[in-house]
């Protein structure tokens, strides 16, 4: 296929050098390695791991949801469950998910690069994060925590009776872990582009990456302080939140929010740019608008920054902020929207490839599209004074995070399994995984919206019997989405064992990940790569195109 | 000067540089949004009080505070003074400047734990016993105080730690790019520049 | 609250209908955007599909012109829908001048509500139909948020600071009244019913269940008296304080030079922050009450303030 390269091939022969995952076989060759594949690994294991527990908590909400009364679980129950699915799923799964895998497998294989820029402060990111996750398990073990994953004060300061030390203490750590993620991520693009690799030559997946490190690097430190202010609050009653010490329980929103809000983010951005990856690599073709699309990641993450009030419309913030916050909340999804435009222009005159990652991408594009419009409608102050805190919002942010991310995150998972393993997946499961996804995604989620529109609040484990149709629809959903996660599972690890080798370029992707070989060997490249076109050259090369003229 | 191997990934000592420098530059934004978050909130103290909050901070030393400043600035200067000589080759010179920023950091922890002591005798350190405020607004500015210079001297500290290291560090001393000592000595301005912030925010908003 | 299903909340009120009418346009106007999206998504996998023969010559990368307008056109559409939501919002924040105010205190996991004649209730809420009602709110403890699904409205309700919210019932009935702001345990059942009743059956309703009991101002009338504030406060007693009489309402001079309304977020700082706004010409003397009253003395002195407009209490 293609090179980037006009030197001899750099593909090697079989076994010319030795895998990354050959290079060692010991626990100790992955516990102490530098190698950011390897440590992308440790990283899918582990979120892997807290994807489990978050979504056993999901399971228990949407059994208790079942029915009008709290059955299965009681009160303080319930909301013990909801708190820790949010806090691991936000923190622990999905602000880790796509940048510390894929972003870390792929970022110095994209650009030419051996390594990240800092190979040690990579493994000791991951330790960080392992650590922070342990302090998560001693909290889900010790009983959990009741303030929900927003830990609004005075109720987390003063009345809650949870772990919530432990609790805000593991978020601050992983807090720490983002921040050198961020870092490297940022070091590394500016410093170990190989040559001719120009900023206009990156590939989108690594523009996303380098928007989302910028909010990595600039809103979790405020997250980290305003936690550090909670804790203060609720170990020694030296706070500034409390309004019975005269303190300002708004100001802990606005703080929070400061962060929470890009922090959404972080969440998206690295999807939006798997799914420019999928969609050329898919279509064969070069990306429609590759600056639109590049700086439209970029604008995400600044304008990000500037519309945090808008999760605090009712909250008694005054109605000229609120009203600047609806305008430039509008004005985030502008880019979004460009994204969007573009990629089904890429389609136009593609010569496409119906495979699984096409699926995930189109079906990413789907429930994002909802996600973001429901957005645009929730930036409408009128009708967020409506659905504010219901169901609504539940729906709009779980099709942005668990359709739009999760779903990229599998996408990319298939498109990068034969690079990161060395092995085919079954094509024809995951085909059927992906629609299987979609179909029980649709079916959790979409009756969300009706409840919230009818004013069901959420984190409620008791509820009116007129919301119980459309309960039980979702927890049927849930049964089918469950399903749909569990599927690549299954076949995934089969074709560990037995799926047939992989080639260096399965997709015939322009990608540099794609020149060297399947799995890279330890240093990724055996000479260093020289990059003499754009990321998505990609020519005619099917005859069939050709003859319709 | 003795020249580097560089480190995987790099392959030049040159890139190397320039990584970690950016590197650091980076991590300095990351801390000044830390701080930023604490600003935020006496911003928000002193816009919504700003009667109580001026009559609260005139119970800071400003002496004391003034002092630190001082001394603080000073051993940046040090810091500063480091990096040259190390530059130039004077890697006694580098080690002698670092030793001294790091002494006068000391100093101004030392400044700094008198005046806690002297605040804590007279019941305005929050948390504590003998803690007695005139009113709700003055502890909510002492709770920040603590708070924000607890903080500060954290990183003060670990500022002095990084310049220990560093002094004591041959190749770094002898290193003409002066990269590990360049690095430290960013921080070590950071640390004096949040400082220069809070004395403002803090103690000069209690001056008439 | 009619058990069985239901797939669009009842709505009882102008601005209830005006809402329903915003999300059904916005609504269209997603399809509108987006159909076309999932349309030609579907169209070009299946035209341009592998090993199919298609015109894929002169295929475009970029078209300026393009990009700009399918980021114009939906921000300006957008744009239209921000001008009506907005506008309906900030009615929001201006309750008429005759609205009947109602005070609201919440707590861990109950609604009190005070009826400016005297009756007070806990968890349901009874008003009459076609009257404005202001609900001024606070919490003891944590935040809640008082939302009525009917009406479209909710306002989070937060210790130590008032918020309010308002509506005009146009149908009787019974509604929801839930909390939606998570507040602890028990935030599932911290909720009532809104009783819209006609005029009429209020009257009769408010006869039956003052009980006697004082009005809010007639309370804080009391406690002006009986607490001493009438020591600095009153007129004659030597230019300590400033008279409270038609205080209300006003444009008060501060000492730092800057000017504030007398509102009822202004009437309870002083009373709780009393030199965080302390009048021009006057010494910051005033002890905090912050200790001495409960939420519901402080609304009841801030109502007793609201209506001293001018007369002095006997």
């Amino acid at each position: 296929m293609t090179r980037a390269s006009n030197r001899p091939p750099v593909v090697p022969p079989e076994a010319a050098l030795p895998s990354y995952l050959r290079a060692g076989y010991t626990l100790r060759s992955w516990l102490l390695t530098t190698d950011h594949k390897r440590i992308a690994i440790l990283y899918l294991v582990s979120i892997s791991f807290f994807f489990l527990i978050g979504a056993i908590a999901a399971a228990l909400i949407r059994l208790e949801l079942l029915t009008p009364a709290g059955d299965l679980l009681t009160n303080d129950g319930y909301n013990r469950a909801f708190s820790i699915h949010g806090i691991i799923m936000v923190w622990f799964f999905l602000i880790p998910s796509i940048p510390n895998t894929f972003g870390n497998f792929l970022i110095p294989l994209m650009i030419g690069a051996r390594d990240l820029a800092f190979p040690r402060l990579n493994l000791l990111s991951w330790y960080i994060y392992v650590v922070a996750g342990l302090i998560t398990l001693y909290v889900v073990l010790s009983g959990g925590v009741d303030t929900g994953w927003t830990f609004y004060t005075p109720l987390s300061s003063v009345y809650a009776n949870g772990a919530v030390v432990a609790a805000i203490l593991a978020v601050f750590i992983s807090g720490f872990s983002s921040i050198l993620t961020g870092l490297n991520f940022i070091v590394t693009v500016h410093k170990l582009r190989a040559p001719g690799m120009t900023w206009g030559r990156l590939p989108l997946f690594v523009w996303s990456h380098y928007a989302t490190s910028i909010i990595f690097v600039l809103a979790t430190p405020v997250l980290a302080i305003t936690l550090l202010l909670v804790a203060a609050e609720r170990l020694f009653g030296i706070g500034v939140f409390d309004p019975a010490l005269g303190g300002d329980p708004l100001l802990f929103q606005h703080l929070f929010w400061f962060y929470s809000h890009p922090a959404v983010y972080i969440m998206i951005l690295p999807a939006l740019g798997v799914i420019s990856e999928l969609i050329t690599s898919a279509a064969h073709k070069r990306i429609f608008g590759y600056w639109f699309v590049a700086y439209a990641s970029i604008a995400i993450a600044v304008i990000g920054f500037f519309v945090w009030g808008h999760h605090m419309f009712v909250s008694g913030q005054s109605y000229y902020a609120s009203a600047i916050f609806s305008f430039l909340s509008i004005a985030v999804a502008v880019p979004s929207a460009i994204k969007v435009y573009n990629w089904t222009a890429t389609l136009y005159k593609g010569d496409i490839e119906l495979n699984a990652p096409l699926l995930y991408a189109m079906g990413f594009i789907g429930l994002f599209v909802a996600g973001g419009l429901t957005g645009l409608m929730l930036a409408m102050l009128a009708i967020d004074v409506h659905v504010h805190d219901t169901y609504f919002v539940v729906a709009h942010f779980h099709y942005i995070m668990v359709g739009g991310t999760v779903t990229a995150f599998f996408g990319a998972m298939h498109y990068w399994w034969p690079k990161i393993t060395g092995r085919l997946y079954p094509e024809a499961w995951a085909r059927a995984s992906a629609l299987v996804i979609l179909v029980g995604f649709n079916v959790t989620f979409f009756p969300l919206f009706l409840l919230g529109y009818e004013g069901m609040p959420r984190r409620y484990h008791v509820y009116p019997e007129s919301f119980q149709v459309l309960q039980v629809i979702s927890s049927c959903g849930a049964l089918l989405l469950a399903a749909g996660y569990l599927l690549p599972v299954a076949y995934l690890g089969w074709s560990l064992f037995r799926g047939a080798k992989a080639p260096a370029n399965p997709w015939g992707a322009t990608g540099l990940e794609w020149t060297t070989s399947s799995p890279p060997p330890k240093h990724n490249f055996i000479e260093q790569p020289v990059v003499e076109r754009g990321p998505y050259d990609y020519p005619i090369s099917d005859p069939l195109s050709r003859s319709n003229d | 000067m003795t020249e580097q191997a560089a480190e995987e990934p790099f392959h030049d000592t040159d890139r190397q540089e320039q990584a970690d420098r950016l590197g650091m530059l980076v991590f300095l934004a990351s801390e000044i949004m830390l701080f930023g978050g604490i600003f935020a909130a006496t911003m928000a103290l002193r816009i919504q009080h700003p009667q109580d909050y001026m009559k609260a901070a005139s119970h800071l030393r400003l002496a004391l505070g003034t002092a630190n400043t001082a001394i603080l600035l000073t051993s940046s200067l040090a810091a500063a003074l480091a990096v040259e000589g190390a530059r130039s080759g004077r890697s006694r010179w580098a080690a002698r400047a670092l030793a001294a920023a790091c002494l006068l950091g000391t100093a101004f922890l030392a400044v700094k734990g008198y005046e806690y002591a002297g605040e804590y005798r007279e019941g305005l350190m929050p948390g504590t016993a003998a803690a007695h405020f005139s009113g709700p607004l003055q502890r909510l500015f002492m709770d920040l105080y603590f708070l924000a210079t607890g903080l500060h001297a954290f990183h003060v500290l670990t500022g002095i730690v990084l310049m220990l290291t560093a002094a004591l560090n041959r190749t770094a001393l002898h290193d003409r790019r002066a990269v590990l000592i360049g690095n430290v000595a960013l921080y070590w301005h950071l640390v004096d520049i949040v400082w220069i912030f809070l004395f403002p925010t803090l103690y000069l908003a209690g001056v008439p | 609250m009619s058990p069985g299903f239901q797939l669009w909340p009842a709505a009882a009120s102008q601005h209830a209908r005006e809402v329903d009418l915003l999300i059904g346009s916005f609504g269209a106007m997603v399809w509108l955007l987006s159909l076309p999206v999932f349309l030609l998504m579907g169209f070009f996998a299946w035209r341009y599909r592998r090993g199919r023969a298609a015109n894929r010559r002169h295929r475009p990368n970029r078209n300026i012109w393009l990009e700009t307008s399918w980021s114009a056109i939906p921000f300006t559409l957008t744009m239209v829908f921000y001008v009506w939501a907005t506008g309906l919002f900030l009615d929001l924040q201006h309750p008429p001048a005759n609205a009947m105010t109602i005070d609201v205190v919440a707590k861990q996991w109950m609604w009190k509500f005070q009826h400016p004649e005297g009756a007070r209730e806990i968890n349901d809420l009874h008003v009459p139909v076609g009257t404005p009602v202001k609900l001024v709110m606070t919490s003891q403890d944590v935040i809640h948020s008082l939302y009525l699904p009917a009406m479209r409205i909710k306002q989070d309700v937060l210790p130590g600071r008032y918020t309010s919210e308002w509506f005009t019932a146009d149908r009787t009935g019974v509604f929801p009244l839930r909390c939606a702001e998570f507040c602890g345990a028990d935030h599932a059942v911290m909720g009532g019913r809104l009783v819209v009743m006609s005029p009429a059956r209020f009257a009769e309703w408010l006869a039956a269940n003052d009980g006697g009991a004082l009005s809010p101002a007639e309370r804080g009338a009391k406690l002006y008296r009986e607490s001493g504030c009438a020591a600095c406060h009153d007129r004659a007693a030597n230019g300590l304080a400033p008279s409270l009489e038609g205080l209300f309402g006003t444009r008060v001079q501060l000492a730092d030079g800057s000017v504030r309304t007398a509102d009822e977020q202004y009437l309870r700082d002083s009373l709780i922050l009393p030199n965080s706004a302390v009048t021009a010409g006057y010494r910051p003397i005033m002890p905090s009450y912050a200790n001495t009253f409960g939420p519901d003395e402080i609304a009841a002195l801030v109502a007793w303030m609201k209506t001293s407009g001018g007369s002095r209490p006997q």
